[in-house]
């Protein structure tokens, strides 16, 4: 057993985070993200680069640094230190481990496009009547002659305003809800009749409403077999949602942090605050959360090649207990803050509402306790 | 014992029933289902009707403008405009400065200043909290010195809820520095508009403006506008917090609260079902009307204390906490309910598109409120400090 990094790993960790350092700090942040586009594209640039990070998790034959899952999440941890709006989860972990997945022609034209930073590609999958259900679909894609023909509405697509490319789940045959009929399509995000309504999120970033109004698309920007895409979408669902929990490790270590740092300076009663010994349990019990995080992305992380049904339990219980983690970190970030921790000039608002939306990301705590313990428990 | 309401009651339910049902305002009540944001006319146009019908001040005594009803029946108003979603009444005036008056008041100031709170003339903010002291109030430093008739005043208070749209403030400032902390602080009534007042938004979680910083840079406040003796200023805040308890816990507005929640969870669907339906939020919201029962009926045996003519106890932390622990609960529920439309920051939606909408109307604010409440354990007396008064003063230790 061993849970030590790699040199290159450690390397990873170490060039993103003088990186992010240096661009990525809060009032820059908040600049860019009320800026009219959200973002700004040169530190995405830069991240492909300068630093090869988008090569992260690809194999050296495309460009890439010949990593995995586990890069993935050291780049995710990172920039949820920072918390980051690149949509290197969407475009690298999703989109990427869809297309190492299923390799082939499509794999070779566009992983190293990703690793250019030319291609940002968001994942469009969430529908209205869905909630986590990744076969609740109602959007179709009927066969037309050697293509399909799209239609339908997606939820709240993260980045799709930044997109060059949409990974869409529709459906091919089947009815709403059933595991066959589902397939997977890579198409590029201009096509006639796709419409979108952007608006900013919550927690910083940019998404999208997408309409797709019969938008004809290319046979072969199908991903997989026609039909037979749920499994590969709940694996790189899975991929995604480890990535997230990493993420969610970061932004809780600041929100700790931030923590002990403010109590150790503010003043009440003639002492600091960290004196109050209710505060130091609490900061405490923040500090165990964190730590269990950690544990539990690790565990996802190194869980994933296992057999279909031990990741997603493994997946679920990593989610599960980091949901709870993340609103109880935040939660009290805020309250041993007092007055200063509601408002948006600190950072640990901003760090408060990312852990907010990360706790129902592919799912809340009620759902994936229940996907574990169907898989668990089921007898 | 017996918790029915007496036939006299009953009467006054259906009367203040039939009241709001008449005189509600459509316009107001549109603009409340749409969850648009309450202008500073909003929230007077309900206080206007409720002034005119005489209904603004319950709680005052009859001399000044209250309306003699009973505790119970007091109890039975506040239910009844929460179970119709009156908009709320700002607290400042009628709940706060309004009673230090006709508690603390001279015969001037209670004829000046009594009927502006009740007709809604004056808008009042509350100028305690300062940078440096929030939990540990009495160590504030904003300064009032003696100049003929007159005080100057210097200092900054942060915090200052909705003092955009006040007319006039209430300010707890340091009038001895010698003094022991609390001895040396008086009660001060100051005109916004006075020169050398400057208030700044501070924007919160939700991106609402609903605080800000007061700077008082050398403000000229007769002294005829201190309530009660100078250095006595801590006396009248005392009276003040214990004062209005009633409301506290909040019990009306959460009941609503959760009756919205479960329209929402009957609306989203979960697979086949609505979200009601699913087991693991039934519970929550089962377990959530379990503990509001429990608030409730705390609530009501220290209304009954009330009636029975002893004064609201140090007890009324105990609402204070678990009302606000309630009242958070029921943002994160609907937080949850609404799933992906959570994130949809509704402030930055732009042009509306009906053909394409952006989630449902109830998701809009679901996230935002949720941010925003978190102020509710922080605000009048934080709940940490909430549990060191009941270890103190009810279990002595
Ligand atoms: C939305 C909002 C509206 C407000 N409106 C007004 C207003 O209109 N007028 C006004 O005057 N004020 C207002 N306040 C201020 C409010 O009363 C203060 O925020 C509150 O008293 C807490 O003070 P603080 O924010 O400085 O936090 P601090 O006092 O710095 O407290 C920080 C943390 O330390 C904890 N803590 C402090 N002392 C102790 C202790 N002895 N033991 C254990 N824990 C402790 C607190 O509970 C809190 O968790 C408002 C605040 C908010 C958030």
């Amino acid at each position: 057993m061993d849970f030590t990094y790699t040199e290159t790993q450690d390397m990873i960790r170490d060039t993103l985070a003088r990186f992010l350092g240096d661009t990525y700090d809060f009032e820059t942040r908040q600049k860019f993200i009320n800026s009219d586009s959200g973002r700004d594209p040169a530190i995405w640039t830069a991240l492909a680069q300068e630093l090869g990070m988008l090569g992260a998790p690809f194999a050296e034959e495309y460009g890439g640094l010949g990593g995995g899952a586990l890069e993935n999440a050291i780049v995710m941890e990172e920039l949820g230190k920072v918390i980051g709006i690149e949509p290197y989860l969407p475009t690298v972990v999703i989109a990427g481990g869809a297309l190492k997945a299923v390799g082939g022609a499509q794999a070779d034209a566009m992983i190293p496009e990703i690793i250019a930073g030319n291609a940002i590609i968001a994942f469009a999958y969430a529908e209205p009547q869905g909630r986590y259900d990744l076969a609740n679909l109602r959007t179709t894609a009927r066969k037309d002659g050697s293509g399909y023909v799209l239609s339908g509405h997606k939820s709240v697509v993260y980045a799709a305003p930044w997109a060059t490319h949409l990974l869409v789940t529709a459906r091919t045959g089947g009815n709403a809800r059933d595991r066959d009929g589902v397939s997977l399509f890579l198409i590029d995000v201009n096509l006639t009749g796709i419409v979108r309504r952007d608006y900013p999120t919550v927690d910083g970033n940019r998404a999208s409403e997408i309409y797709f109004e019969n938008v004809a698309i290319s046979g072969d920007a199908l991903l997989g077999g026609e039909g037979t895409g749920l499994p590969l979408i709940e694996q790189i669902v899975d991929e995604a949602t480890v990535a997230v929990c990493a993420e969610a490790t970061g932004v809780m270590q600041k929100l700790h942090e931030g923590t002990l740092e403010y109590t150790q300076q503010r003043k009440q009663f003639g002492v600091p605050i960290a004196k109050f010994q209710v505060l130091q349990h609490r900061m405490v019990d923040m500090f165990m959360e964190v730590e269990q995080a950690r544990s539990m992305t690790i565990m996802g992380t190194l869980k994933l090649e296992l057999p279909a049904n031990e990741r997603m339990a493994a997946v679920s219980a990593a989610k599960a207990k980091v949901a709870r983690g993340a609103n109880f970190v935040g939660q009290n970030a805020i309250q041993t803050h007092g007055g200063i921790g509601i408002t948006q000039e600190l950072a640990i608002g901003h760090y408060f509402k990312r852990a907010t939306m990360i706790e129902s990301q592919f799912g809340s705590h009620d759902y994936h306790m229940d996907r574990y313990e169907r898989i668990v428990l089921a007898d | 014992m017996d918790m029915e309401f007496s036939p006299e009651d009953l009467a006054f339910q259906q009367e203040v029933r039939d009241f709001i049902a008449e005189n509600y305002p459509a316009e107001l009540r549109e603009k409340q289902d749409e969850g648009e944001e309450m202008s500073k006319e909003d929230f007077l146009v309900w206080h206007k009707i409720l002034h005119k019908k005489g209904w603004i001040a319950p709680a005052w005594p009859v001399e000044y403008g209250g309306t003699g009803w009973t505790p119970t029946q007091r109890f039975i108003w506040s239910e009844e405009t929460a179970r119709a979603d009156c908009i709320r009444l700002m607290p400042f005036g009628l709940a706060m400065v309004g009673p230090v008056i006709y508690t603390f008041g001279t015969p001037e100031q209670k004829a000046h200043f009594l009927p502006r709170i009740l007709s809604g003339e004056d808008w009042w903010c509350q100028g305690y909290s300062e940078p440096g002291s929030g939990s540990d109030l009495a160590s504030l430093r904003t300064t009032a010195i003696a100049d003929g008739d007159d005080y100057i005043v210097n200092g900054q208070k942060t915090w200052t809820t909705l003092a955009q749209h006040a007319d006039w403030g209430f300010f707890l400032v340091r009038t001895d520095k010698d003094a022991k902390q609390q001895e040396g602080i008086s009660f001060l009534l100051i005109d916004m508009k006075s020169p050398g007042i400057t208030v700044r938004p501070i924007i919160t979680l939700g991106g609402e403006h609903e605080v800000n910083e007061v700077w008082l840079e050398d403000v000229r406040v007769p002294q005829s506008q201190r309530v009660y003796d100078e250095n006595k200023g801590w006396t009248c805040a005392k009276f003040l917090l214990a004062h209005e308890r009633t409301g506290i816990a909040g019990v009306a507005a959460s009941k609503r609260g959760i009756e919205k929640v479960k329209a929402i969870a009957r609306t989203e669907v979960d697979g086949d079902k609505p979200l009601l339906a699913n087991a693991f939020f039934k519970r929550k919201v089962a377990e959530l009307e379990v503990d509001l029962a429990a608030l409730e009926f705390t609530e009501l045996r220290s209304l009954a204390g009330a009636n029975a003519g002893r004064g609201p106890g140090p007890e009324s932390s105990l609402l204070k906490i678990k009302g606000s622990e309630i009242q958070q609960r029921l943002t994160e529920l609907s937080l949850e309910a609404v799933g992906h439309y959570g994130a949809p920051y509704f402030r930055g939606f732009g042009e509306g598109d009906n053909e394409h909408p952006i989630g449902p109307d109830y998701a809009h604010r679901a996230a935002p409120t949720y941010f925003n409440m978190r102020k509710t354990t922080i605000y009048g007396g934080s709940n940490e400090i909430q549990r060191n008064i009941i270890a103190k003063m009810v279990l002595g230790l």
